[in-house]
C-alpha cells in the first residue's frame, strides 16, 4: 500500500527529529569538557592547569578557612576530597559564606594557590525559612552545602 | 481532531474555556501574589530577595511549556496542514518570548545580589537565552517570505528543530556543573519548604491561566482577521458580478 502524503510527512519529520536529537546528543557529549562551568578541586589536583590558563574552580567554602586582611581574602574550596586555597582581592557577594557553594575565576598560581579575579556565590536548591534551618541544625540533620541530608 | 479544524467550531469551545481560564487566573493571582510576596516566610539565606523566584520559576516553566505547545502546533501544521494548530503556534510565539524574557530579566535581577553577577555563560543561562532567540527567530522567519505560506512552513520547521533545546535547558543543571542551582524537584522529593511551595504552585497556575486567556483572545482576533480578509476579497469581486446580474436582469 502506498503511503499517504500525511504519513510520509510524519515519518519524514519523525526521522528528521530523531537524527537531530541524536546528533545533538553526540555533539554535547563530545564537548562535555567545555560545557562545564567550573572544575572541582579534585580535577585540579589530578590535572594541574598552567599558570597562564584562565579557568573557573568551584566547590564549598571550607568551614573556618576564611581569613580577611583589609580587602584581601583567602579561603579554601573543598569538594570533600581535595582542598584548594584561593586568594582574592575585592568585594564578596552576599551569599559567600562558610560551607556554601562558590565559583571563582582566575589562574592557578605556581605556589598552588588559586588567584581569583572574580568570586561568585553559588546558591543551592534549598529554600526554607530561618526557623526550619535552625531546627535542622539543632536536631543534627544539617549538612553544609546541601541543607537536609542529601544523597 | 479534524472537527476542530473548523474555526467556528474551535472558537465555540475556546470561548467556552475563556471565562474559566480568566477565573483561574484571577483567583490564583489573588491567592498567590499576597502569599508569595508577603505571607510566605523569608529564606534562611537569601532573605526577602528569594521572592523573585515566584515570578522567575513560573515564567521559566511557561517559556518551556509554551515552546512545547508551539512545536506541537507546528508539527500539526506540517503533517496534517491543520490550520488551527498553526494559528495556536503562531499566537503562542510572542507569549512564550515574553515569558522567557521575564525569566531572564528576573534571573538577572536575582543573580546580581545573590551570585555577585547579572550574567554568566553557564549551560542553563545560555540555553535559556537560546530559547528566547528561537522564539524571536520563529516570529521573524514567519514574516520573512513574500509568500506567507512559505514563511509559515519555514517557521514551523524552525520550531521543530528548536525542540532539541528543551531537554538541554531542563537537564543542563544535572549534566554539567553550572552556576545556576539545580531543580527543587529531586528524586528524593522537593528541596523547598511546604509554606514556600504552595504560593509557587498558585503562581504557576496563575501564569498558565493567563496564557490560556491571552491565547484565546489572540486566536479570536486572528480568526476574525481571516474572516475580514475573506469578506474584503469577496466584496472586491462583487461589484462586477452585481453589474452583470443587473444587466442580465434588465435585459428582457
Amino acid at each position: 500500500m502506498a503511503l499517504t502524503r500525511k504519513t510520509r510527512r510524519m515519518y519524514f519529520i519523525g526521522l528528521g527529529l530523531l537524527g537531530l536529537f541524536g546528533g545533538a546528543a553526540l555533539m554535547l557529549s563530545a564537548f562535555q569538557d567545555n560545557l562545564v562551568f567550573f572544575r572541582s578541586p579534585s580535577e585540579i589536583a589530578a590535572n594541574r592547569p598552567s599558570p597562564t590558563q584562565r579557568l573557573r574552580i568551584g566547590g564549598l567554602v571550607e568551614v573556618g578557612s576564611i581569613a580577611k586582611t583589609g580587602e584581601n581574602v583567602t579561603f579554601s574550596v573543598t569538594d570533600n576530597e581535595h582542598v584548594l586555597k584561593v586568594s582574592y582581592k575585592g568585594i564578596l557577594p552576599d551569599l559567600f559564606k562558610e560551607g556554601q557553594g562558590v565559583v571563582a575565576e582566575g589562574t592557578m598560581g605556581a605556589d598552588g594557590v588559586f588567584a581569583a579575579r572574580e568570586v561568585l556565590a553559588k546558591h543551592d536548591e534549598n529554600y526554607m525559612p530561618r526557623e526550619v534551618a535552625d531546627a535542622l541544625k539543632k536536631s543534627g540533620h544539617w549538612q553544609e552545602g546541601g541543607a537536609p541530608a542529601k544523597e | 481532531m479534524h472537527k476542530y479544524a473548523n474555526p467556528t467550531e474551535f472558537m465555540r469551545i475556546a470561548n467556552a474555556v475563556l471565562p474559566w481560564a480568566a477565573g483561574v487566573t484571577v483567583i490564583c493571582f489573588m491567592v498567590g501574589l499576597p502569599l508569595a510576596l508577603i505571607a510566605s516566610p523569608a529564606d534562611y539565606q537569601q532573605g526577602e530577595a528569594y521572592r523573585i523566584m515566584y515570578i522567575h520559576v513560573p515564567s521559566a516553566w511557561m517559556g518551556l511549556m509554551v515552546y512545547s505547545i508551539m512545536a506541537g502546533g507546528s508539527a500539526g501544521f506540517l503533517i496534517w496542514r491543520h490550520p488551527i494548530a498553526h494559528l495556536v503556534a503562531r499566537a503562542s510565539a510572542p507569549l512564550g518570548a515574553i515569558f522567557t524574557a521575564l525569566c531572564l530579566v528576573t534571573g538577572m535581577l536575582w543573580g546580581q545580589p545573590m551570585w555577585g553577577t547579572f550574567w554568566v555563560w553557564d549551560a542553563r543561562l545560555t540555553s535559556m537565552l537560546m530559547l528566547f532567540f528561537l522564539y524571536l527567530g520563529y516570529l521573524a522567519l514567519g514574516e520573512a517570505f513574500e509568500d506567507p505560506e512559505r514563511g509559515d512552513k519555514a517557521a514551523a520547521v524552525l520550531a521543530l528543530v528548536g525542540t532539541v533545546n528543551l531537554p538541554i535547558i531542563h537537564f543542563s543543571v544535572e549534566w554539567w556543573n553550572t552556576l545556576h542551582q539545580p531543580s527543587i524537584f529531586t528524586m528524593k522529593g522537593m528541596t523547598i519548604s511546604a509554606d514556600m511551595i504552595w504560593p509557587l504552585f498558585a503562581m504557576v497556575f496563575a501564569f498558565m491561566g493567563y496564557y490560556v486567556c491571552i491565547l484565546v483572545l489572540r486566536l479570536r482576533s486572528e480568526i476574525l482577521n481571516a474572516k475580514i480578509r475573506n469578506a474584503r476579497s469577496a466584496r472586491a469581486a462583487q461589484p462586477m458580478s452585481a453589474t452583470t446580474t443587473a444587466a442580465t436582469q434588465g435585459a428582457p
